[in-house]
């Protein structure tokens, strides 16, 4: 009897140190290759049912209390707006914004919604010198003013062009950016205001995994109405907000020169010299010096023996 | 300020006693052993000095208007362009400039070649202005200048490329403010300090290498955040670190001969014997030194694209004004310090030092600005975006050269050392 008692424990103690050596090898593997939370969410942007009525712009102004816009929501001219030849972007006073693209070949215009993607690996994120920004389990990219110090290295990391700044204040400067509506609605398991409000069904929030799967069987069933592409499934190493569209993306004003891979992969031969560097050096440069200075050392030594 | 030689017939402040046998006081050597009556004529005679009140009178004001209006009143800082003229300049241009520091620090005493002794202090100098002027530059650009410190002891984000720029241009600050201290304890008669400064000389050198390497480095990695917004000539995702390293070894030796021409020039009551028979010999040893950097350089940029396989963007209007930066900024100025040092030319080498120097400068405006963004629109500085880089850049030149008046920088201190 006592023996089974000892021969179990024994085991349990087995099962328990294996089970902690294979969750210690799974955190490694992830650290490897990080490929998003498992249950995050995302939503799915269909531009075929787009129809540029901007109830999203107008939803996520109210939910994250913007200031109230000089021309109103159901005011259509905007989209004949350019700055520097560009079309609106995001800035401090709206986080999404629908432009309007009239592409060459096809009867009727289409309407793209831009906002923050939401990276699996962020860029703002990996840029980041004092860790203002975190990627929620929910999926989410969020942001912490109170330690962020302006550098705006996150702006021109974002192969987006998402981050904005409020450059208008001298005392309460920040990063303005979507945040998936974490605080509000997110972290409770709700949609964001924006796909809540959208009328048109064009946008659908789930599980990343679940609407990437609705994405691949549009394309799969409409292959005539769709790009055999979704954008951000790979783009900058996956997004959460993903993107299927009827005309080729370069013509709805989407970046089709972002890498497929993280941002960060293309920092980390940097990365990689750095503690090189930080050992080689002191070792390789105080032999240089015992080097170069040998001689004198060596006509030193000769003359104090000769003065002996 | 030549009006010193002209005016006054005693020798300035080499020593701690003046002519009648007294003591010096710091405040006597303050004011360079003049009345305040004479230091302000002197002041007022000089014609560089009211340029400098004009930028200043027109520019702070301005600078005012940042800090209290924020940025957008006085620079095109946009959400497209976030890093302007006093990132552009200040930071990337003038950090690689101020590699002198280090250069000539590991050539004197790690390399042991005395024979630059007589420069090393300028050298030392230059860099720990430089980088104290980056600093400032960099306080003018940040949206929240009051939390500077925040990556060092609030929220600590070691992964990212910036992270390692603030903590090793804070120890390389460290570093060559120790470096330069010698001078001053010798101004002010400290021996101690001196002594313990050169004990442990060695090794402030050896980390002011490690330092250099990576901050350099890192202020080149920075960009390969950005790999679909910089020019890809101007981007080596790879190489990116190495290219501004090695460009800024020419950057900082040719920025010593710039310095050291002018204070031959219009500081020549300051410089003693020593300095002004060897400056021309160290100026071609340096000329040489960046001859082989720029080779280098050279020869580095072309593996860049070879590796990316980007010939086919040299035919294109980036592509030749990638090649007019080659052409101007580093074949140039290459030939003309080979040439210079190969026939003893004193004066083409710091002709071929003053190009390299623009040369450094416009590639990394370049980087930064020019090839940034380049399938959107070109960003044009706002006026007073560009006084208020040209005032913070005076300040340097007078807080340059209020040190070169006073320390043992150009001459070697009489007495005990």
């Amino acid at each position: 009897m006592k023996t089974l008692i000892n021969r179990r424990k024994f085991l349990q103690g087995g099962i328990a140190a294996s089970a902690a050596a294979t969750v210690s090898l799974a955190k490694k593997s992830q650290a490897a290759h990080f490929e998003g939370y498992p249950d995050s969410m995302g939503v799915l942007v269909d531009l075929s049912r787009c129809v540029g009525c901007r109830s999203c712009e107008a939803a996520c102004n109210q939910e994250q209390n913007l200031p109230t816009p000089e021309k109103p929501f159901n005011d259509f001219s905007v989209f004949d707006e350019m700055h520097h030849g560009q079309k609106r972007r995001t800035d401090e006073t709206a986080y999404t914004v629908v432009n309007r693209y009239d592409v060459p070949g096809m009867d009727h215009p289409l309407f793209r919604k831009i906002q923050c993607n939401h990276c699996q690996e962020p860029a703002c994120l990996t840029s980041c010198f004092v860790n203002a920004y975190t990627k929620t389990p929910e999926g989410a990219v969020i942001y912490n003013a109170d330690v962020c110090v302006g550098c705006r290295t996150c702006m021109v990391a974002c192969p987006f062009y998402i981050p904005t700044f409020r450059y208008s204040s001298a005392f309460h400067p920040r990063i303005m950016k979507c945040i998936f509506c974490y605080d509000t609605r997110l972290s409770k398991g709700k949609p964001p205001a924006c796909v809540e409000a959208c009328p048109q069904e064009a946008l659908t929030f789930g599980r990343r995994n679940d609407v990437l799967n609705m994405g691949r069987q549009r394309i799969r069933e409409n292959p005539d109405k769709y790009e055999d592409h979704i954008y951000g499934e790979h783009e900058a190493g996956g997004t959460a907000w993903m993107y299927i569209s009827p005309a080729p993306f370069d013509k709805v004003g989407m970046d089709t020169t972002v890498p497929k891979e993280p941002i960060l992969n293309f920092v980390k031969d940097f990365l990689a010299i750095v503690p090189m560097v930080l050992t080689i050096w002191p070792a390789l440069f105080t032999g240089i010096h015992l080097l170069a200075t040998r001689k004198d050392k060596l006509e030193q030594s000769k003359k104090t023996e000769g003065e002996v | 300020m030549f009006t010193f030689s002209q005016n006054k017939q005693e020798v300035p402040i080499v020593s701690h006693h003046n002519p009648d046998g007294n003591q010096w006081t710091i405040k006597e050597k303050l004011w360079l052993g003049l009345s305040p009556d004479e230091y302000k004529s002197q002041m007022l005679r000089n014609p560089v000095n009211w340029a400098l009140f004009v930028i200043f009178a027109v520019g702070l004001p301005i600078l005012l208007q940042r800090y209290f209006f924020g940025l957008d009143t006085v620079t095109h800082a946009s959400n497209d362009y976030p890093w302007g003229l006093f990132l552009g300049f200040g930071l990337f241009g003038m950090v690689p400039l101020s590699a002198s520091g280090f250069l000539l620090g590991t050539t004197v005493e790690i390399f042991g070649r005395k024979d630059f002794v007589p420069i090393e202090r300028l050298a030392l100098l230059n860099g720990l202005l430089g980088y104290f002027f980056a600093v400032v530059y960099l306080e003018v650009d940040l949206g929240m200048p009051w939390r500077l410190y925040y990556p060092m002891f609030v929220s600590l984000g070691p992964a990212a490329v910036l992270f390692l720029v603030a903590w090793h241009v804070a120890t390389y600050l460290s570093v060559q403010v120790a470096e330069v201290s010698s001078a001053f304890f010798e101004w002010i008669g400290w021996l101690k300090g001196k002594r313990f400064i050169k004990s442990i000389a060695i090794g402030l050198t050896v980390s002011g290498i490690i330092l250099s390497t990576l901050h350099q480095g890192a202020l080149g990695a920075l960009f390969t955040y950005a790999p679909s917004k910089v020019h890809p000539l101007w981007l080596s995702a790879n190489f990116q670190w190495i290219h501004f390293f090695c460009s800024a070894i020419f950057a900082g030796l040719s920025m010593v001969i710039v310095a050291s021409t002018l204070c031959k020039h219009f500081m020549t009551w300051r410089c003693d014997r020593r300095f002004l028979d060897n400056v021309d010999r160290c100026t071609i040893g340096l000329g040489k030194g960046c001859a082989y950097a720029l080779i280098t350089y050279l020869v580095i940029k072309l593996v860049g694209i070879a590796h990316d396989n980007e010939w086919a963007y040299l035919l294109t209007g980036w592509g030749q004004y990638f090649m007019l930066e080659m052409a101007l900024a580093v074949l140039l100025p290459m030939f003309l310090f080979a040439y210079g040092v190969k026939h003893n030319m004193v004066g083409m080498v710091r002709f071929a030092a003053l190009i390299s120097v623009l040369g450094v400068v416009w590639n990394r405006l370049n980087t930064a600005l020019i090839c940034f963004n380049w399938k959107l629109y070109q960003e044009i500085p706002h006026w007073k975006e560009v006084w208020i880089t040209i005032m913070i850049f005076a300040l340097y030149f007078i807080t340059y050269r209020f040190i070169l008046y006073r320390l043992p920088i150009l001459y070697e201190w009489e007495g005990e050392k």
